[in-house]
C-alpha cells in the first residue's frame, strides 16, 4: 500500500465515512460559512480522498478554516458528511505532531452541555496546533 | 415401483464446467427405480425435449428427473413435454443443478458430488408422485380498480372497452387524483384539465364502468379469478340520487374555515363540499369532523337551503360486497412531508413552496386565481428560486433513495411558464443532474433555458433564510464556477420528492401483494412482467409501481388493463392440483386446520366411512380444491396426520430428507 | 477420532426454503455467483408453513448436522401468514430441541426475500461455520444407521 493510500484508508475508518457515496449535488460547499476563506472547498474534500491526495488536503488553508459547524455534516443528503473528513485529516496532522493536545483536566473544565462535544474536540485540534 | 428416467442438463458450459454431468447420469442408474439416464447439451432446446419425449415412450417411463436450471426457469417447459409425450405433467422433478450448485461451486469433485445427492433427492421423490391433474375455476368477469387518478381512469375505460364491467374505487369525494390539481403538463404545455375531464366524463358515463368515491376497499378475499371484495362507501351525508348540483349548499355553509384538500390547504374550503368545479361526480360531502350541525347539532343551513331535499344527516356507512376476476391497483402517490427540512424554511415562510403548490398558484382555480403572487404578502415576486431533488436521492432517514423522476421535467415547465407569462421575473434553477430522459424532453429543458433565460445553476441550495424585509435569503452554490452564492428571492420553490399513497401498505396487504421498502408495489418480473404483481389477478397501474410521469403511467394503465382483459377473458382458469386433502380414517373433525387455512377452504361434513370394517358416521375436515391455494399450514397443524399436501407430501419431503442426509 | 478427522468435518445441512421468497433467494444468489458451502443442500417447500417438526427430526436422525428454515419477510408471506406459524412452531420446536441437546444454534429460521440473494449467500456461509465450530451432531441420530 502507498503512503497516499494509507492516508486515504486512515481518513475513512477514523470519519467512519465513505466518499463514494457522494453525488456530488454541493449542498455542503452550499451551506458552509467558511466557504469563501477555503482553498479546498466542502465538496472537494470528497474527491481529494477518493483520489488518495491526502497531503493536499493536510496542507490546505481549509483544513484550519472549517469552523466546525457540522452544517454538512447535518445537511448532506448521502450521509457523506464532508465535514468528517477534513475534522479526520485535523486528526491526522495532530497525531503526527505528537498527540493530545488537552490534557483530561483541561477538557473537563472545557464542557458544556450546550455545545456539541465533538464540537469541542474539533476546535481544540484547530486553535492548539 | 416406477420407471423413472434421469436427464443431466449441460447447459452448455454453465453446469458441464463444473459437475461432471456424465457422472451424475451414471450414478443415478444405481438409484431404485431409475431405468433410464442421460445427458444432453441443451436439455430445454427442441432437440432436447424430443429425447426426453422419446425416452418417455420407449422405456415406458412413469416419472422423470431433469437435473438442470432452477425449477423456477423450466419446470413448465418439461412438464409440457413430458404431458406430450402422454405423461402426467407432475411426474416431473427438477433438481437444481445450476443455480444451487454448478454456478456457486468452483470444485468439480465437491459439485458433482452435491449434484448427485441432489439428483437423489429428486429421484426418492419423484418415485413417490402421483399423476395430479388441475382442477378448474370460473373467472367472475368483472374487474375493480382501486384508484381513480388517470392510471385508475385510463385502466378502467380500456377494460371497460374491451367489454367487461370495472369499478373504480376511489377515496376521495371525486376521480381525477393528482393530475386534477395540475396546472400545465409537459412537455406540450397542455392545461391538465383540459385533457383530464374528458377522460373523468367518459368514465363516469360509460355504461360499463360504476364509480364509487368517497369509498375505500375494506377487505379482499378470494383469489385469481374469483375475488370478494367489501367496499365501504362512506356516508356522503348527500342523496347523490337528489342531488342536482347547484351549489347553493356550500355557498350558504357558514363553516368555511377547512384548508382545502384540493389546494394543498392554500384556501379554505366549506364543510359541505365539492373537491372542485368538475368534480365527478358533481355531489358535495359534507365533512362531519368540520360540519357544524354534525359538531354541535345546531345549524342545518344545507338541508333548508337544499330544494332538491339532498342532505340526508342520518346517511350511514354502506358496505358493497361484489366479486371481480381482477383487481389492478392504481392508489397513485403524495410528496412527502417537508417537516424535517429545516433549512429550507418551509415551515417558516409562507413563499417557501412545494411543486405542487406552485401549480395551485398556478391555476386560474387556484388560491390567486392564477395570479403569481407572494402568499405571505400578495405582492408580485421578481427573483424566484427552484430547488431540486428535495427528499429524494438521498441516503439518510429523511427523504428517499429513489430519483422522484418527474421533477426535473416540471419544474423546466414551471420556469418556462413563469417566465412566458411573467417576463420580468427572475427564475433560477438549483439542480444536482438535469434527468430528461423521454420523447422530446430534453428538447423542452433546452428551450427554458435558450428561449426563456432560465438560469439553470449547478449546485444545492444549503439554506434559505428568511429575511426582516420578508425576502429570503438563499444561500447555494455554483460547482461549475466554484463559487458560494448569496441570493434574495421572494419565492422558493422546493421540488419534494414523491412516495406512494401511505394508504398501499395497507391494500398490499390485503392483497398479498408484495411492496418493497419504499412502499412501491413489487412487479412479478422487474423486466418482463412489469405490470404483474407476483400475485396472480393482481395488476399494477401508474405510481404505486415506482415513480412515472403522465404519458408513462397511461402506457402503464394500458397494459395493466390488457393484462386484466387477458386473464377476464378466459372463461375458465386451471387450478393448482398441489392442493390439502384429508384421509377420512385419519381426520378426527378437531376443527384445527380450519382455525390455520388463510383461505376457509377447509369445512367439515358428517360423512359415512368404513374403518377396517366399522362402518360409522364421522365428522371430518374437507377441503374445497377450488379455494385452497396449497400453503401447507393445514399439514403441520393436523395432530392426527391426516391432512397431507398433493406434491409436496409428508412422504415425498422426508424421502428427500433421507436422500440428502444419506 | 484423529484430529485430521475432525479438521476435514463437513457438515450436513438441510434447508427448507419457500417457494415464493427464499427459493427465488437462493435462485438469485446462484445467478449472481454469490458462493456459499456444498454442505447446504435445498429443499423447495410451497410454503415455511409447510416445513413439520417431523422434517427436521428425520434429518436429525438421519445425521444432519444443522436446518435452516428459509421464508419469506414478515407480512409478505405469499399466503398471508405462513410464516407466522412457522415462526411459532419453530420457536417452540427449537427450544424443545435444545433442551434434548441440540444446540439451539444448529436450527434456525431466516426470512429471505426473493431480492436478497447477497443474504441468502451470506446467511448459508454464517450458518455453515457455526455448524462447523459445533461439530458433529450426534444428539437425534439413529445409530441403527450407522454401519450402512
Amino acid at each position: 500500500m502507498t503512503a497516499q493510500k494509507k492516508q486515504a484508508e486512515q481518513i475513512k475508518e477514523i470519519s467512519g465515512v465513505n466518499p463514494l457515496k457522494c453525488m456530488k449535488c454541493g449542498k455542503c460547499s452550499a451551506s458552509c460559512p467558511s466557504y469563501n476563506e477555503m482553498d479546498i472547498k466542502p465538496h472537494q474534500f470528497v474527491s481529494y480522498v477518493i483520489n488518495e491526495d491526502i497531503e493536499a488536503l493536510v496542507h490546505s488553508k481549509s483544513l484550519w478554516k472549517c469552523l466546525s459547524c457540522f452544517a454538512c455534516i447535518e445537511r448532506c443528503p448521502r450521509d457523506v458528511k464532508p465535514g468528517k473528513l477534513i475534522d479526520a485529516a485535523r486528526q491526522l496532522v495532530v497525531r503526527k505532531k505528537g498527540g493530545d493536545y488537552l490534557s483530561p483536566d483541561e477538557m473537563a473544565q472545557l464542557l458544556d452541555p450546550e455545545i456539541p462535544q465533538q464540537l469541542l474536540v474539533s476546535a481544540f485540534r484547530r486553535y492548539r496546533r | 415401483m416406477q420407471r423413472v428416467g434421469v436427464f443431466v442438463c449441460h447447459c452448455g458450459s454453465n453446469i458441464a464446467a463444473t459437475v461432471d454431468v456424465k457422472k451424475v447420469a451414471e450414478m443415478a442408474l444405481m438409484e431404485p427405480g431409475v431405468v433410464h439416464a442421460e445427458d444432453y447439451q441443451y436439455m430445454c432446446s427442441e432437440a432436447g425435449q424430443a429425447r426426453i419425449q422419446e425416452a418417455i415412450r420407449e422405456k415406458q417411463l412413469t416419472g422423470i428427473v431433469v437435473c438442470s436450471c432452477s425449477p423456477r426457469m423450466h419446470e413448465t417447459t418439461f412438464r409440457t413435454a413430458a404431458q406430450r409425450a402422454g405423461l402426467n405433467p407432475y411426474m416431473v422433478e427438477i433438481a437444481n443443478i445450476r443455480e444451487h450448485c454448478s454456478w456457486i461451486h468452483k470444485d468439480m469433485e465437491e459439485a458433482t458430488k452435491k449434484a448427485v445427492l441432489l439428483m437423489r433427492a429428486a429421484v426418492a421423490k419423484v418415485n413417490l408422485n402421483t399423476p395430479l391433474r388441475p382442477g378448474e375455476s370460473r373467472v367472475t368477469k368483472r374487474a375493480l380498480v382501486i384508484g381513480g387518478g388517470i392510471a385508475g381512469i385510463q385502466t378502467a375505460l380500456d377494460i371497460a372497452d374491451a367489454g367487461y364491467e370495472v369499478d373504480i374505487v376511489e377515496k376521495t369525494p371525486s376521480i381525477g387524483g393528482r393530475m386534477s390539481q395540475l396546472d400545465k403538463t409537459f412537455p406540450t404545455l397542455d392545461c391538465s384539465a383540459c385533457i383530464l375531464t374528458p377522460k373523468m366524463v367518459e368514465a363516469n358515463a360509460h355504461e360499463r364502468i360504476t364509480i364509487y368515491t368517497y369509498s375505500e376497499v375494506e377487505k379482499v378475499t378470494g383469489f385469481v379469478g374469483d375475488f370478494t371484495v367489501d367496499i365501504r362507501k362512506k356516508a356522503r351525508s348527500v342523496d347523490m340520487n337528489k342531488c342536482t348540483g347547484c351549489g347553493v349548499c356550500q355557498e350558504k355553509c357558514p363553516s368555511k374555515k377547512t384548508p382545502s384538500e384540493f389546494n394543498r390547504g392554500l384556501s379554505t374550503r366549506s364543510a359541505i363540499y365539492t373537491p372542485f368545479a368538475q368534480a365527478i361526480p358533481n355531489v358535495p360531502v359534507i365533512d362531519r369532523e368540520h360540519c357544524i350541525k354534525f359538531q354541535t347539532g345546531k345549524c342545518g343551513v344545507c338541508a333548508k337551503v337544499c330544494q332538491a331535499g339532498a342532505i340526508d344527516y342520518e346517511q350511514k356507512d354502506e358496505i358493497i360486497t361484489q366479486k371481480y376476476g381482477a383487481i389492478v391497483v392504481a392508489t397513485g402517490f403524495d410528496m412527502i412531508r417537508l417537516d424535517d427540512y429545516d433549512e429550507y424554511a418551509y415551515s417558516q415562510s409562507k413563499d417557501v413552496v412545494t411543486s405542487l403548490e406552485l401549480e395551485r398558484i398556478m391555476n386560474a382555480a387556484g388560491p390567486t386565481k392564477g395570479h403569481l403572487e407572494r402568499l405571505s404578502d400578495g405582492k408580485a415576486p421578481k427573483e424566484i428560486v427552484f430547488i431540486q431533488c428535495v427528499g429524494s436521492r438521498c441516503a439518510d432517514n429523511r427523504g428517499k433513495s429513489y430519483c422522484s423522476k418527474i421533477c426535473c421535467m416540471y419544474t423546466a415547465k414551471h420556469a418556462m411558464l413563469i417566465r412566458d407569462k411573467y417576463p420580468d421575473v427572475n427564475v433560477t434553477v438549483f439542480y444536482i443532474d438535469v434527468r430528461t430522459p423521454g420523447k422530446n424532453f430534453d428538447e423542452f429543458y433546452r428551450r427554458a433555458v435558450e428561449e426563456y433565460g432560465v438560469n439553470y445553476i449547478k449546485g444545492q441550495v444549503g439554506k434559505v433564510i428568511p429575511q426582516p424585509d420578508g425576502r429570503l435569503l438563499v444561500q447555494g452554490v455554483d460547482l461549475i464556477d466554484n463559487r458560494q452564492i448569496l441570493k434574495e428571492a421572494d419565492m422558493v420553490v422546493l421540488a419534494a420528492a414523491i412516495e406512494p399513497d401511505p394508504d398501499v401498505r395497507k391494500i398490499a396487504t390485503m392483497l398479498t401483494a408484495s411492496i418493497d421498502t419504499n412502499n412501491f408495489l413489487t412487479e412479478a418480473h422487474a423486466k418482463l412482467r412489469p405490470v404483474e404483481s407476483p400475485t396472480a389477478g393482481i395488476f399494477l397501474s401508474g405510481v404505486c409501481q415506482g415513480p412515472k410521469d403522465i404519458p408513462e403511467t397511461v402506457s402503464q394503465a394500458g397494459a395493466a388493463a390488457v393484462k386484466a382483459i387477458g386473464l377476464l377473458a378466459k372463461d375458465k382458469l386451471l387450478t393448482n392440483p398441489c392442493t390439502a386433502h384429508s384421509d377420512e380414517l385419519l381426520c378426527n373433525g378437531c376443527s384445527q386446520c380450519a382455525n390455520v387455512c388463510p383461505y376457509g377452504a377447509i369445512s367439515y361434513e358428517d360423512r359415512q366411512v368404513n374403518d377396517h370394517g366399522i362402518r360409522e358416521v364421522r365428522r371430518i375436515a374437507v377441503v374445497n380444491d377450488a379455494l385452497c391455494q396449497g400453503c401447507g399450514a393445514c399439514t403441520v397443524t393436523c395432530p392426527s396426520g391426516a391432512m397431507d399436501l398433493q406434491g409436496f407430501s409428508n412422504r415425498q419431503i422426508l424421502a428427500e430428507v433421507d436422500a440428502l442426509c444419506r | 477420532m484423529s484430529i485430521e478427522a475432525k479438521e476435514e468435518f463437513r457438515p450436513k445441512i438441510v434447508a427448507f426454503c419457500c417457494n415464493w421468497c427464499s427459493y427465488a433467494g437462493a435462485d438469485l444468489a446462484g445467478s449472481s455467483r454469490l458462493s456459499y458451502p456444498a454442505d447446504v443442500k435445498i429443499i423447495r417447500v410451497p410454503c415455511s408453513c409447510r416445513v413439520n417438526p417431523m422434517f427436521i427430526l428425520r434429518a436429525f436422525e438421519k445425521g444432519a448436522d444443522g436446518v435452516i428454515i428459509c421464508g419469506c419477510h414478515p407480512g409478505d408471506c405469499h399466503y398471508t401468514t405462513g410464516n407466522f406459524y412457522a415462526r411459532r412452531r419453530m420457536t417452540l420446536l427449537f427450544s424443545m430441541l435444545d433442551f434434548i441437546g441440540v444446540e439451539s444454534g444448529r436450527t434456525r429460521v431466516e426470512w429471505v426475500s426473493a431480492a436478497e440473494g447477497v443474504k441468502f449467500s451470506a446467511t448459508m456461509n454464517e450458518f455453515v461455520e457455526k455448524i462447523r465450530s459445533l461439530g458433529k451432531n450426534v444428539r437425534l441420530e439413529d445409530l441403527r444407521c450407522q454401519n450402512v
